[in-house]
């Protein structure tokens, strides 16, 4: 029973890893991140590594996913206001800090 | 380099690569197989000798405590660092987005949104007291219990605006915990000099395994721990979220 929870959560790691990197776009990268964490989480506890699970979890689903994003917003905002004189942006302009 | 070549070095090295691989996966122990010696001999001796039911806890602040300790600093640096490289520069003024369109209003976060961070937050809180405090009995410690007490405040962020969560992180007591934390690590370490023996011996009386004091200098190395991640991880998002929110370059 544990063996084919462990395949499975195996299985899991190698998908989701693979959809990290198959995924372009940075901002739905970081979901896919958090996912793949939540993969390896599951299976770090199904080999019996608690406190490792524990802490793949609070940094892989939580710390990771949220600099990412962090950081994307900055950059997108940089990329607003760095071209309001261009008048085919003007209209996003204001949505930059969202 | 054209196209040929590049193909040849690439084949050589993936080549050298599987070799390697191939001859060390050879030496490693098939799945499932016993535990090394050495996690035999901690599996003994961590409940008797430290009173502590978690084992990686003893391992990793006891047999091994200087390497968390290194670990620690680790962090320290790693937060340091950012807060150096994301200050505000000479050309950069800090102003809220709401002082950008006075006459725009901002829509607040969904009542849905609110009530499940006033749900979330105390949950959150509890949660990662209760983690760093039973780090020697089971698993959880201070790093895990830190992430999570700072995950508390970005609850509050998500349901709230950028100027209320600044309100609540009063900046230097942030870093006032993530100093006490670090620096709270190595005076533990010195009362193991104190006392006449070894650097971060556990000289501290070690009550009794399963209890909530318990393991010794455990649960108050986790405690130092715990304040140093979890300013540590607030301090950190803070500046990201000070470079997303109101720091703006000299163009706008």
């Amino acid at each position: 029973m544990t063996d084919t929870l462990i395949a499975v959560a195996l299985v899991w790691v190698g998908a989701a890893g693979t959809a990290v990197v198959l995924t372009r776009d940075p901002l739905n990268q970081a979901f896919v991140a958090g996912f793949f964490g939540l993969s390896l989480a599951t299976l770090y506890l199904l080999l019996q590594a608690g406190d490792v699970a524990l802490s793949q979890l609070v940094v892989g689903a939580v710390a990771l996913p949220l600099i990412v994003l962090l950081s994307l917003a900055k950059v997108r905002s940089h990329r607003h206001t760095d071209e309001p004189s261009s008048t085919t942006d003007r209209r996003r302009t204001p949505k930059g800090d969202g | 380099m054209n196209a040929r070549a590049r193909l040849v070095v690439f084949l050589l090295a993936a080549v050298g690569l599987a070799c390697a691989f191939g001859v060390a996966f050879a030496g490693i122990p098939h799945f499932g197989a016993p535990v090394s010696a050495y996690a035999a001999i901690l599996n003994h001796l961590s409940e008797p000798s430290r009173q502590a039911s978690d084992v990686v806890s003893a391992v990793s602040f006891d047999f091994r405590g200087v390497d968390t300790l290194f670990e620690e600093y680790i962090l320290f640096a790693a937060v340091a660092g950012i807060s150096v490289l994301l200050r505000p520069l000479g050309d950069e003024t800090r102003h809220l987005p709401e002082d950008e369109a006075p006459d725009r209003r901002i829509p607040p976060p969904s009542p849905a949104v609110g009530l499940l961070a006033v749900t979330m937050a105390p949950v959150l809180v509890v949660t990662g007291l209760e983690t760093v405090t039973h780090g020697q009995i089971s698993p959880g410690g201070g790093f895990q219990g830190g992430v999570v007490l700072a995950t508390a405040l970005f609850v509050v962020y998500l349901a709230t605006t950028y100027a209320r969560v600044e309100r609540f992180e009063a900046g230097s007591l942030i870093e006032a915990s993530e100093g006490a934390g670090a620096g709270g690590y190595v005076i533990v370490g010195l009362i193991g000099l104190v006392a006449g023996s070894a650097f971060l011996t556990n000289v501290v009386s070690l009550g009794h395994s399963g209890n909530l004091i318990s393991g010794g200098t455990l649960p108050i190395l986790n405690a130092t721990v715990g304040l140093e991640v979890a300013g540590g991880f607030v301090l950190l998002v803070k500046e990201f979220l000070d470079q997303t929110e109101v720091i703006r370059g000299s163009g706008t």
